[in-house]
């Protein structure tokens, strides 16, 4: 078979069509920042934070076919500096209050944000005024740091076969809805060891009576990167998908 | 050295925590003492900068009138002003009140707390006027550098600090970046 190749920032990668940017990338270890994008999942394409130039041209990695000729710069000041302004937006559009937060130090939002050098929020913050669902036996929605990146609605959708979460509204007002009459969590049949359950990056979908499980100092970006985190995780899932 | 680093510290609406850990450098306070001297600070007790200050540490967020006039006072008299902590930079835990009215908190925090007596919501003139929301500090005043952590460890204040002594841009490891 003919060799395809992409070239990431000015690399040589193979990828075999009907691959996107985002997986020829991962397969050859080139990490690539993404908070909606989870190769378990069909791509979604909504959080940006993988935007990389496609010859000039600005496309998510994530949804782009990987294509003959394309030439594509990923880690550069230039795209690192527009993922900080999108972290810090994601961070200002909810209530990112990390010490009060029970993922904090294995949240993907915040590691991103370390990963980018992002120090400090930069805009005026929205402190948006958000319901917390505390009504399941055993799982908790803090809609305060969801990031609206339709993980859980995939999941559930797609894994678990449940539908629990949908997504309302648009642009700003888009938020994530729990699919039951009283729109509680407890009137659906969600339950703590769905798929749907593990796979929120942030601490918006949290297991009750698990917080700080583990001690500062232990986590999972106490002592890695999320390029790293996410490599491994991805090309476990990649190379799964293939073998 | 000839002319000292002037260091000036001050908190607004936070828990004193970063000056905790401030203190927390512990024996290399001495070091840091060679080559840079307190100014404006709780650590001293001077309660207003000398006309132009180095560095500003600020930690805590707004909360109050009086937490503004502070910032913008302090900000005035600091060439490098340093947002330091959680709150500083985003609000932090006192910013958690920013989804409940001003009036709901009073109520509950004054009249209908559990075990209040003798209920009323404190009103002198004494008091600082309470802002609607708690707010971060650059949405108030420019700051030049942040130093993110709830609090921010003695390792960090110690590496940018020096980093300024030594007239270079300060840099913070991966290590010592933290936003709880
Ligand atoms: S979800 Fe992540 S970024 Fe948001 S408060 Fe929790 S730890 Fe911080
Ligand atoms: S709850 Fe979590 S997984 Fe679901 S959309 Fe929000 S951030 Fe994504
Ligand atoms: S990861 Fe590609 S848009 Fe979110």
């Amino acid at each position: 078979m003919k060799p395809y190749h992409i070239s990431i920032d000015g690399q040589a990668v193979p990828y075999q069509p009907g691959q996107t940017i985002m997986e020829a990338a991962t397969a050859a270890g080139i990490y690539i920042p993404h908070l909606c994008h989870n190769p378990e999942f069909k791509p979604h394409g909504s959080c940006k934070l993988c935007t990389v130039k496609v010859n000039g041209r600005s496309a998510a990695a994530c949804t782009m076919p990987a294509g003959e000729g394309q030439e594509i710069q990923n880690n550069t000041p230039e795209l690192n500096a527009t993922r900080r302004a999108i972290t810090r937006m994601l961070f200002v559009e909810g209530n990112h209050i990390c010490p009060g937060c029970e993922k904090t130090g294995n949240c993907q939002l915040q590691a991103v944000g370390y990963y980018v050098g992002m120090l400090d929020t930069h805009y005026p913050h929205f402190f948006p005024t958000r319901r917390v669902d505390a009504s399941h036996p055993d799982v908790m929605l803090d809609l305060d740091r969801c990031i609206v990146c339709e993980l859980c609605v995939r999941a559930s959708r797609d894994v678990d076969g449940k539908n629990v979460f949908g997504l309302a509204g648009r642009g700003l007002q888009t938020r994530l809805v729990v699919n039951s009459a009283s729109g509680l969590l407890k009137d659906t049949d969600f339950s703590a060891g769905d798929k749907a359950a593990q796979v929120c990056p942030v601490g918006a979908i949290l297991i009750k009576r698990k917080g700080y499980e583990v001690p500062i100092g232990e986590r999972i970006f106490d002592h890695h990167t999320i390029g790293e985190v996410s490599l491994e995780h991805d090309q476990a899932v990649l190379g799964a998908d293939h073998g | 050295m000839a002319n000292k680093l002037k260091v000036a510290t001050t908190s607004l609406a936070g828990c004193f925590g970063c000056h905790m850990s401030l203190l927390d450098i512990d024996e290399r306070l001495l070091d840091l003492c060679e080559v840079a001297e307190f100014d404006r600070s709780p650590l001293t007790d001077i309660k207003h900068c000398s006309e132009t200050v180095d560095i500003g540490l600020i930690e805590g967020g707004l909360c109050n009138a009086e937490n503004v006039h502070t910032l913008r006072e302090f900000r005035k008299h600091c060439r490098i002003l340093v947002g330091v902590g959680a709150c500083a930079l985003n609000g932090g835990i006192p910013a958690l009140r920013n989804h409940i009215p001003l009036q709901e908190c009073l109520e509950e925090a004054y009249l209908h707390g559990v075990g209040v007596e003798d209920a009323q919501v404190p009103n002198d003139p004494e008091l600082p006027l309470l802002l609607s929301k708690v707010h971060p500090i650059h949405e108030v005043v420019k700051v030049d550098y942040f130093l993110p952590g709830c609090p921010p460890s003695a390792d960090v204040f110690w590496k940018f600090l020096t980093d300024v002594a030594a007239g270079k841009e300060p840099e913070l490891p991966y290590e010592l970046v933290h936003y709880d």
